[in-house]
C-alpha cells in the first residue's frame, strides 16, 4: 500500500502541489521588491483572522483572507508614504497581528491557544476536498494574475521610480502585489503553517537565486524547488512519522545549502574559465 | 515647436527640508538641455519632478502640455535614474532590464512582438552590449551598467530622454560611447534633458544649459564656455571611477556671480 490509495495523502499531495508552485513565484517578486520578510507579516496578520472565524463561528480561511488582505493592503500603504521604514511597519504588524490572534481566542468560548496550532504549524493532511477546491481556486487566480501583470510588476519590483515614469499604475501594482501576497500565505497555511510560510515564498527563490542568470529561470527553477520541497517533504513526513510542515521547510533549507555549494563551484569554474 | 516640459514655480520640499525653491524651466522639443550644479543643488530632484516622480510641493509641471497625473502617453519619455537598481538580488539579464523599456508600447496581457524584440536588439546593439544580452547584470561594470540603462531608455524608442547623472563614476570607454549615443540623438532631433556634474566630451552636444544652486536657478542660457585650466584643449574632463573631484564641482564663472 502507498501513499496514493489513502484518499488523505491524495488530498494533500495535491494542495502541496499547489502551494509549491505559487508561493515561489509570488515570493519572486517580492524578494526582487526586497520585502523577503513580508509574508511573515502577512501571515502574523492572518492569525488574528484565524482566530476570529473561530470567534464567528465561520469558515478560519475566509476570515483569515480577509484580514490577510487587509493587513497586507496596511503595509503597502505605510510603505508607500514613506513615514515609516518599511520594516517598522511590518514589525508593528508582526506582534499585533500575533498578539491580537492570541487574545481572540482566548476570549472565544470552548477555544484556547491549542486550537490555533494547525493553523501555525500546518496540518496539510487535513486537507478535505472542499478545502482542496478553494486552494485550487485561490492559486489558480494567484498564478493568473502573476502571468497577466508580470511584465509591469518586474519593472515595479526593479525600481519604482521608473516605474512611475514609465507611466505604470504604481499604487494599484504596489497594492495587487500585497493582496496576491496575502492570499498566497493563506493558501500556504494549510501545508506549513503561518510561522513557517514566508519560508516557502523566500527559501525556494533564495535557492534558484544561487544558480540562475536571469529573472524568469529563477522564478521557473524556484517553482520546481518548491514542488520538491513540498511533496518530498509531505512524503518523507509520511512514512518517517514527522511533522510535513517542519519537514518540507526543513528540506527547502537542505536544497539551498546544496545549491550555495553548487553556486559556489559554478561561478568559481566559470571565473577560471574567462581568466583562462 | 511644442513643448517637451514646462515647469512654472516649482517647488519641493522633502521632510520639511526645500530642495526646490520655485524653478521655472520650460523645454522644447529637439532641445538639448543639461541641468548643472554641485552636490546638493537639487538637479535631480528637478528632472525627477520635470518627470512627475518626485511630486511637487507648490507650482505646476506639465510634460507635453498635461499635468504627470493626467498625462498618457508616457511612451514619449526614457527616463534613466542615476544607477541601476539590483532588484533584491534576484538575478536578470541586460536583455529582461532592456527589454522592460518596452513596457510603456506593451498592451497588458500581451505577448512580446517583433517589433519589441527588434527595439531590444537595436538599443543592445547602440550601446554595444549586445554581446553580453544573456549575462546577469550584475556582473557588469558600472560603465556597463549605465549602458544598460541608457539602452532600456533606447528600447522604448521615446521622444524625449531624461538622464540623471550619465556620466557619474563611468569609464571613459563608457563615456565616449555615451556621446556618440547622444550624438545620434541628437541628430534624430530627440529631446534631452540630462543631469551632470560636469559635461566632458558631452559639451559640444549642449544646446542650453541650466545651472542651480541651493535649489534656486542661477543661470539658464548658453552653456557656460569654461575657464582655466579646464578650458585647454586636451583637457577632457574625464575621472573615471573617482569619487568627486577635489576641485570645485561649479563652475568658477558661477561662483563669481553667487558672490555678487
Amino acid at each position: 500500500m502507498t501513499i496514493f490509495h489513502l484518499d488523505f495523502m491524495r488530498y494533500a499531495l495535491v494542495a502541496a502541489v499547489m502551494v509549491g508552485l505559487t508561493a515561489p513565484a509570488v515570493g519572486t517578486f517580492i524578494v526582487q521588491r526586497r520585502l523577503a520578510l513580508l509574508g511573515d507579516g502577512i501571515g502574523h496578520v492572518a492569525l488574528t483572522g484565524v482566530a476570529l472565524g473561530f470567534l464567528t463561528g465561520t469558515a478560519p480561511v475566509a476570515t483569515a483572507v480577509v484580514v490577510a488582505a487587509l493587513g497586507a493592503v496596511a503595509i503597502e500603504m505605510v510603505r508607500a508614504r514613506g513615514k515609516t521604514s518599511g520594516d517598522v511597519a511590518l514589525a508593528l504588524l508582526f506582534y499585533g497581528g500575533l498578539a491580537g490572534g492570541v487574545m481572540i481566542i482566548y476570549l472565544t468560548p470552548g477555544e484556547s491557544t491549542a486550537s490555533l496550532n494547525s493553523y501555525l504549524f500546518g496540518a496539510i493532511t487535513s486537507v478535505d476536498s472542499t478545502d482542496l477546491w478553494v486552494i485550487a481556486g485561490l492559486a489558480v487566480a494567484v498564478l493568473a494574475l502573476l502571468a497577466v501583470f508580470g511584465r509591469e510588476l518586474f519593472v515595479l519590483c526593479q525600481d519604482e521610480e521608473v516605474a512611475r515614469a514609465s507611466g505604470l499604475p504604481v499604487r494599484f501594482l504596489g497594492l495587487l502585489i500585497a493582496v496576491i501576497a496575502s492570499v498566497t500565505v493563506v493558501v500556504a497555511m494549510r501545508a506549513v503553517g503561518l510561522l513557517l510560510v514566508s519560508a516557502l515564498m523566500v527559501v525556494p527563490v533564495a535557492t534558484s537565486q544561487q544558480l540562475t542568470r536571469s529573472f524568469r529561470t529563477t522564478m521557473a527553477l524556484s517553482m520546481v524547488f518548491g514542488v520538491l520541497a513540498t511533496v518530498g517533504g509531505l512524503t518523507s513526513s509520511f512514512y518517517l512519522d514527522v511533522p510535513s510542515g517542519a519537514t518540507i521547510v526543513l528540506l527547502a533549507l537542505a536544497g539551498f545549502a546544496v545549491a550555495l555549494g553548487i553556486g559556489r563551484f559554478v561561478r568559481r569554474s566559470r571565473t577560471g574559465e574567462s581568466t583562462a | 515647436m511644442s513643448t517637451a516640459f514646462d515647469m512654472t514655480a516649482g517647488q519641493v520640499a522633502i521632510d520639511g527640508r526645500k530642495i526646490l525653491r520655485g524653478i521655472d524651466l520650460t523645454v522644447d522639443e529637439g532641445e538639448v538641455v543639461a541641468v548643472l550644479g554641485a552636490n546638493g543643488s537639487g538637479k535631480s530632484t528637478l528632472v525627477r519632478a520635470l518627470l512627475g516622480v518626485q511630486p511637487l510641493s507648490g507650482g505646476a509641471t506639465l510634460l507635453y502640455g498635461r499635468p504627470p497625473a493626467r498625462f498618457r502617453e508616457w511612451w514619449r519619455i526614457g527616463y534613466v535614474p542615476q544607477r541601476l537598481s539590483v532588484g533584491g538580488g534576484v538575478p536578470a539579464t541586460v536583455r529582461e532590464v532592456v527589454a522592460s523599456g518596452r513596457i510603456a508600447r506593451q498592451r497588458r496581457g500581451r505577448f512580446t512582438s517583433s517589433a519589441d524584440r527588434q527595439a531590444v536588439a537595436a538599443a543592445l546593439e547602440e550601446v554595444g552590449l549586445s554581446g553580453r544580452a544573456g549575462d546577469p547584470v550584475s556582473s557588469l561594470s558600472g560603465g556597463q551598467q549605465q549602458r544598460v540603462l541608457i539602452a532600456r531608455a533606447l528600447a522604448g524608442e521615446p521622444d524625449a530622454f531624461v538622464l540623471d547623472e550619465p556620466t557619474a563614476g563611468v569609464d571613459a570607454g563608457s563615456q565616449r560611447m555615451l556621446a556618440d549615443t547622444l550624438r545620434g540623438l541628437v541628430e534624430r532631433g530627440r529631446t534631452v534633458v540630462l543631469v551632470a556634474h560636469e559635461l566632458g566630451p558631452l559639451e559640444p552636444l549642449i544646446s542650453r544649459a541650466v545651472v542651480l544652486n541651493q535649489g534656486c536657478k542661477v543661470h539658464d542660457g548658453a552653456p557656460p564656455t569654461a575657464v582655466g585650466t579646464h578650458a585647454l584643449p586636451g583637457h577632457d574632463h574625464v575621472h573615471p571611477h573617482e569619487p568627486a573631484p577635489a576641485e570645485s564641482p561649479v563652475p568658477s564663472w558661477v561662483l563669481a556671480q553667487e558672490k555678487a
